[in-house]
């Protein structure tokens, strides 16, 4: 369960004051997959590292599981939209993977089982001995996801993990991200500014302002939970709903 | 490129080098530049075992001792440094003017508080080698990239192995070029050192030469010197192609995409 109560982030930027978020309040359910989208520089990063911990929030509160976030809580894991800078290059994919189990003192045999696991998740059998800088960008995000799935988050957040991926990876690894979800009883909160990729992916649509934001409307995605790139994105309900999404950014972006 | 190719290359112009010296040299009558025969002679003469026990075995220990102080202090420093901005802007122009002291007139000072001992000349090299490796600790450490550093702190990467994981082998690439320096300066140092005040060594060794007109053993002595700061620099590479692989790897892939 994850609880946004009237967020609001300034930053001071040479003397001058920037709000980037206004007045945020949303909810994530436990268990449920709901996608953020919001027109361009609407601070949705901003938002997901004040949900992170990352960020001191400059008033308001993030509850996870009833409890402030005041720095990362445990049992969440972030999955960033650089993964080229998220995983360090100078690990194997394996040692990626296995870091944050080491700090979470995880006994080895388990941390070799959950490295197995989650590599064998994400469709990366047998490239645990390479290095991230000898895989594709596609590849990489996924190392990124199976160190998320590892870690046996309650909470995954995801920063536009497919923003500088191509069109056809990132159709696989939607499809991914929806499998995992469903297998692995997480709440995911998952950025982006992608409005198609928000309907397909998500049980929820939260559509943000324009900077400063607030939440501009929130949307039930009552589409079948069996998802498929064909079927789904042909399903003339999925048109209606992207519709509606695509209306209420345009609306954002004129600051109505 | 082929192995042997490679090698070709690397000791070819040497060869050449020595071969026209041995050459041009053969005939000479002048006192202080013999024949390189001559010198040849007087090198397998002089670094027999014992002498290189005596002398070339004390030198290198010291210069062991003072390189690896100077790493430890440059890095251990260097981190802090780096990862404290208000520390860093207290620090860094007294940092930036004990850099610019050139370390040989240390020498002096140092001996006149460390007396003219192994102490000494460990802490001349320290003095005169730290400053390469804190600076470049410093700039790696401030280069580490910053999702780096929030992915860290997501996944509860704190504390001790924030720094051994994720800021030290960031910074590793920076601090290996400030080791390389170091190295040179180190050796150089340890020659001065030894020239100044001492009872035995390498830098010694030739100065007694040189005083008491051997002048052959005297150039086999710079020519020792030569080959081991080759051998040294080329250990140094080698160490440093292991460690930086992933480096390496990163760069050549970041060229072709």
């Amino acid at each position: 369960m994850l609880e946004v109560k009237g967020l609001r982030k300034v930053y001071q930027a040479g003397g001058r004051e920037v709000e980037a978020l206004r007045d945020l309040t949303f909810t994530v359910d436990r268990g449920e997959l709901v996608c953020l989208v919001g027109p361009s520089g609407c601070g949705k990063t901003t938002l997901l590292r004040c949900v992170a911990g990352l960020l001191d929030p400059s008033g308001g509160e993030v509850e996870v599981d009833g409890k402030a976030v005041d720095g990362p809580p445990p049992g969440m894991a972030v999955v960033f939209q650089e993964y080229g800078r998220s995983l360090f290059p100078w690990m194997t994919v394996k040692a990626n993977v296995e870091l944050p189990l080491k700090q979470k003192k995880v006994p080895k045999p388990r941390r070799a089982e959950l490295v197995e696991q989650s590599l064998d998740a994400v469709g990366l059998t047998g490239n645990a001995d390479a290095y991230p800088w000898q895989l594709s960008g596609g590849m990489q995000q996924r190392v990124a996801i199976a160190r998320a799935v590892a870690y046996e988050p309650r909470t995954l957040l995801m920063d536009e993990p497919f923003a500088a991926v191509d069109a056809q990876t990132r159709a696989d690894l939607e499809d991914l991200v929806r499998s995992l979800w469903k297998r692995l009883d997480v709440t995911i909160l998952f950025v982006t500014h992608d409005i198609d990729e928000s309907v397909y992916l998500g049980q929820r649509v939260v559509m943000l302002s324009s900077s400063p934001t607030v939440v501009q409307d929130e949307l039930t995605i009552d589409l079948p939970a069996e998802r498929d790139q064909l079927t789904t994105r042909a399903d003339p309900r999925f048109a209606e709903l992207r519709t509606k999404v695509y209306q209420q950014i345009q609306l954002a972006k004129k600051g109505a | 490129m082929s192995f042997m190719r490679k090698i070709g290359y690397a000791v070819g112009l040497p060869l050449i080098l020595f071969g026209l010296w041995f050459v041009l040299s053969s005939g000479s009558e002048s006192f202080y530049a013999p024949p390189l025969g001559t010198i040849l002679t007087a090198f397998g003469d002089t670094w027999t075992w014992p002498a290189i026990r005596a002398d070339v075995l004390p030198s290198l220990l010291r210069l062991a001792a003072g390189y690896l102080l100077a790493a430890v202090v440059g890095v251990t420093l260097g981190v802090a440094i780096g990862l404290d901005r208000r520390l860093r802007a207290t620090v860094e122009p007294v940092l930036e003017f004990f850099r610019a002291v050139p370390p040989p007139v240390l020498v002096p000072v140092i001996m006149l508080f460390a007396g003219i001992g192994d102490a000494m000349k460990v802490i001349v090299i320290v003095f005169g080698c730290v400053w390469p490796i804190l600076l470049n600790t410093v700039e790696g450490v401030r280069a580490v990239d910053s999702v780096q550093l929030e992915t860290a702190r997501a996944y509860g990467v704190t504390g001790p192995a924030r720094i051994t994981r994720v800021i030290l082998p960031s910074a590793s690439p920076q601090i290996a070029a400030g080791l390389r320096q170091a190295l040179s300066i180190a050796i150089i140092l340890m020659v001065i050192s030894e020239m100044f005040a001492a009872s035995n060594g390498l830098g010694f060794t030739i100065v007694q030469f040189q005083r008491s007109f051997a002048i052959p053993e005297m150039w086999s002595g710079i020519i020792l010197l030569g080959l081991l700061g080759f051998g040294l620099s080329l250990l140094f590479r080698l160490a440093e192609r292991r460690a930086l692989r992933w480096y390496e790897g990163l760069r050549a892939a970041q060229r072709t995409r």
